[in-house]
């Protein structure tokens, strides 16, 4: 297969593609192909993530001196709630798989198209309502419970739009439930012929076990925010103490879902790794079924690992311990996976391309994030850095340093494909470098100064502290820079990058074996898959023939 | 494309056959979703429940048994004529279709009727949690009305959801009939008939936990 796509000439007279095919308005927002769904989703998740970059920029700014002098304490408060929601609900639970995993999926299984293309699209819809109703709810004088809607701080205590925001994220809810379902099926179905479930690319079974926590964990805390909700209009207590209800129970179904849906961000991610290390390593990926089965794994033990966030809530020491071991056991699956992609490289004829430059930063801000996290399952050890910076450092060095660096990882790899353009490399590295610099720079300050005891959701501060939170704000101006450079030279390459042929890495996979951009139904023909996922060695024989 | 494009295999698919299945498929997930929805709900119950076991018999001995009961035989019928009607779709009898999704129509709307019946006596006993609620029952020396109203508070969530669901059911069952009249279904294509008895089935299941759950506790006391 590569031999053919390799010496595929550029195109002298281009082919109607998915991007080209229609232009007006109504083609894009009424749209069923997945690869402009897609699109749609990196347009609308790109808004949101500089919107959420916005309340962080303040609240680097507000930190930067000891003294609460730039926001009160209500407005910092406020500030933090609206990060937290807009960037774990809007930007992280979506990041990969609406928008990168919606082109790619039916691309790598071979299909024309996802199960149901319209049920992708009401997903898109529901995601963005959901936003526009949360986020109006946070601008108009904004809530102050944080991302996790704790009660009774979001009932008795409420105050503000806590209503309007819970039923954003409510709407957005069912866009993740949609999207999973639509996968999964899409996966058990829709696999071109010869696709056996080992032949899968990597990428499809992060998806497939993504999807599925979707489908699981999200109903549960669509219907806590539904008995949240009701709590609040008729003042009838099933969170609230004082009112004979149980706030460790909103808790425990909260976390149901929000332990799940760290790995909802983190597992797509590491899919991209699977792809991109093995491209740019030239080599088959080291324990593929080893890999499979150990992203299913983290899938299954993610769902009973949540009581570890309520460590110090007065849950029982006795169940504390269980979930204690059990958030130790998912530490081996993922070691696994990053002993997986070392071996990869390992004896491969590296390449140090941007989209592997990312991929680099991933495993490096992934390990401290995954190493902190077994600090935190500790409970003694946990009882002491409990909502200090070494949470807010941990959970960003996973979702913000992985998951965010996974997804730049994937779509410096698979933007050729989709736009058909290739951007610079040099800027490109750069800026690998500077969000991997300005990264640490931010977090890993934060991880001293919550050891040393500096509290979360504050905005003051003993003076002691202050030289680590000046060095994290310092870092956080490199980050923005970091998170700026792509969008200008990704958007330059557009307009004037190089034309991309149908498979510029030399990779493997069903997707590079169409043209970049592909035409709307993906293929010419059905193709038909003969050969292993990642035959990148040279002795490997067999070919995908298209048909 | 050996795509056999006769106007009812939708484009992403390549026959009827991988279409009904990805349906069918896709029906059962979406149930699995709604279970976990539900379950949210019976988890609150069973703890309220164990911490305030004589408040929710207090609450449940409020009910009306007699219409829980007749409701569930109603919604047991509707199951029934459901089935009968997938079964004349499979084989493409049209006015038996017509007339067997008509009476789940019927059997859908007299549950829902007998509802409401219900929640105006609750609101006439003001037994509405959060609207001047109040309980003078047979236990009114011996258990906090807080508690009571607890109870209620998770009968109107869990029976109300239930309702949602029923009347999403009926919107539905409209558009089916409408359709079925038409002479949408045959032999070759009735999943939406299938489809949407598998969702009907599942609303009745969610019944049948239901009323043991609200109406049935505490009655040996």
């Amino acid at each position: 297969m590569s031999t053919a796509s390799n010496s595929l000439p550029l195109e002298e007279e281009p082919k109607p593609n998915y991007l080209t095919a229609k232009y007006d308005i109504a083609s894009w927002l009424l749209t069923l192909d997945h690869k402009r769904i897609g699109i749609l989703y990196i347009i609308t998740l790109s808004i949101f993530f500089a919107l959420g970059g916005v309340y962080a920029g303040l609240i680097r700014l507000e930190l930067l001196t000891p003294a609460g002098d730039l926001l009160s304490s209500e407005a910092y408060n406020r500030t933090f709630t609206a990060h937290g929601v807009l960037m774990v609900f809007f930007v992280l639970v979506p990041l990969i798989p609406a928008t990168l995993g919606n082109f790619l999926l039916p691309l790598m299984i071979g299909a024309r198209d996802v199960a149901f293309p319209r049920l992708n699209l009401l997903s898109w819809y529901l995601l963005v309502i959901g936003a526009i109703t949360a986020a109006s709810a946070l601008m108009s004088g904004g809530i102050d419970t944080g991302w996790t809607f704790y009660a009774p701080l979001s009932s008795r205590y409420a105050n503000g739009a806590v209503l309007v925001a819970i039923v954003g994220v409510f709407i957005a809810g069912f866009s993740s439930i949609l999207t999973g379902l639509n996968f999964v099926i899409t996966i058990h179905k829709m696999r071109a012929p010869g696709l056996t479930w080992f032949r899968l690319p990597l990428m499809v079974w992060a998806l497939y076990a993504t999807s599925l926590i979707q489908v699981l964990a999200t109903p549960v805390v669509a219907i806590t925010l539904v008995l949240l909700g009701l709590e609040r209009v008729l003042g009838v207590g099933i969170f609230d103490p004082a009112l004979g209800g149980d706030p460790i129970l909103f808790q425990h179904m909260f976390w149901f879902y929000s332990h799940p849906v760290v790995y909802i961000m983190i597992l797509p991610a590491f899919g991209v790794m699977s792809e991109v290390i093995a491209c740019f390593s030239k080599k088959a990926i080291f324990g593929y079924k080893v890999i499979a089965f150990s992203t299913l794994a983290i899938a299954v033990l993610g769902f009973v690992v949540w009581g570890h966030h309520l460590f110090v809530s007065g849950q029982s020491a006795y169940i504390g311990l269980v979930f204690s071991l059990l958030t130790m056991l998912i530490a081996v699956p993922t070691a696994i996976k990053i002993f997986s992609w070392i071996a990869t490289m390992w004896g491969g004829s590296v390449q140090m391309s941007a989209p592997m430059l990312y991929a680099m930063g991933f495993l490096g801000l992934f390990t401290i994030g995954g190493l902190t996290g077994l600090f935190l399952a500790a409970m003694g050890l946990d009882v002491h850095v409990h909502d200090t910076y070494f949470i807010v450092s941990h959970f960003h060095y996973v979702m913000v340093g992985s998951a965010i660096m996974g997804f730049m990882a994937a779509i410096h790899f698979w933007w050729p494909k989709m736009f058909g353009r290739m951007y610079h490399q040099g800027f490109a590295k750069i800026g690998a470098i500077l969000i991997f610099l300005g990264f640490n720079l931010t977090f890993f300050p934060q991880f001293v100064v919550g050891y040393l005891g500096m509290p979360r959701r504050y905005h003051f501060y003993p003076p002691e502290f202050q030289i680590y939170n000046v060095l994290s704000t310092g870092g956080a101006m490199v980050l923005g820079i970091g998170y700026l450079l792509p969008v200008l030279y990704l958007t330059y390459s557009l307009f004037k990058g190089k034309k991309a042929t149908a498979n510029p890495w030399n990779a493997k996979g069903l997707e590079w074996e169409t043209s970049s951009p592909p035409p709307t139904f993906n293929f010419e023909g059905t193709p038909v898959v003969t050969e292993p996922a990642y035959a990148y060695a040279p002795e490997t024989e067999g070919e995908a023939v298209v048909h | 494309m050996s795509t056999d494009h006769h106007g009812l295999v939708a484009h992403q698919f390549n026959d009827a056959e991988q279409q009904q299945e990805a349906a069918t498929l896709g029906m059962w997930a979406f149930l699995i979703t709604e279970i976990l929805f539900f379950g949210g709900l019976i988890l609150a119950y069973t703890i309220f429940r164990t911490m305030y076991p004589l408040a929710f018999v207090a609450g449940s001995r409020e009910l009306d048994v007699a219409l829980g009961g007749a409701n569930t035989v109603v919604l047991i019928f509707s199951s029934f004529t459901m089935a009968m009607a997938v079964h004349f779709g499979q084989l493409g009898k049209q006015k038996l279709l017509v007339g067997y999704l008509i009476a789940t129509l019927a059997f859908g709307g007299v549950f829902l009727g007998v509802k409401a019946y219900e929640y105006n006596d609750k609101i006439e006993h003001q037994h509405v949690p959060g609207m001047d609620f109040a309980y003078h029952g047979e236990f009114a020396d011996e258990v906090n009305p807080r508690n009571v109203e607890l109870y209620f508070f998770l009968y109107f969530a869990m029976t109300g959801v239930h309702a949602v669901h029923m009347i999403a059911g009926v919107v539905v069952l409209l558009w089916l009939i409408r359709a079925a009249r038409r002479g949408a279904y045959s032999t070759d294509y009735y999943a939406p008939i299938e489809m949407f008895g598998l969702y009907w089935h599942f609303v009745d299941i969610v019944w049948i936990f239901l009323y043991p759950l609200l109406y049935l506790i505490g009655r040996h006391l």
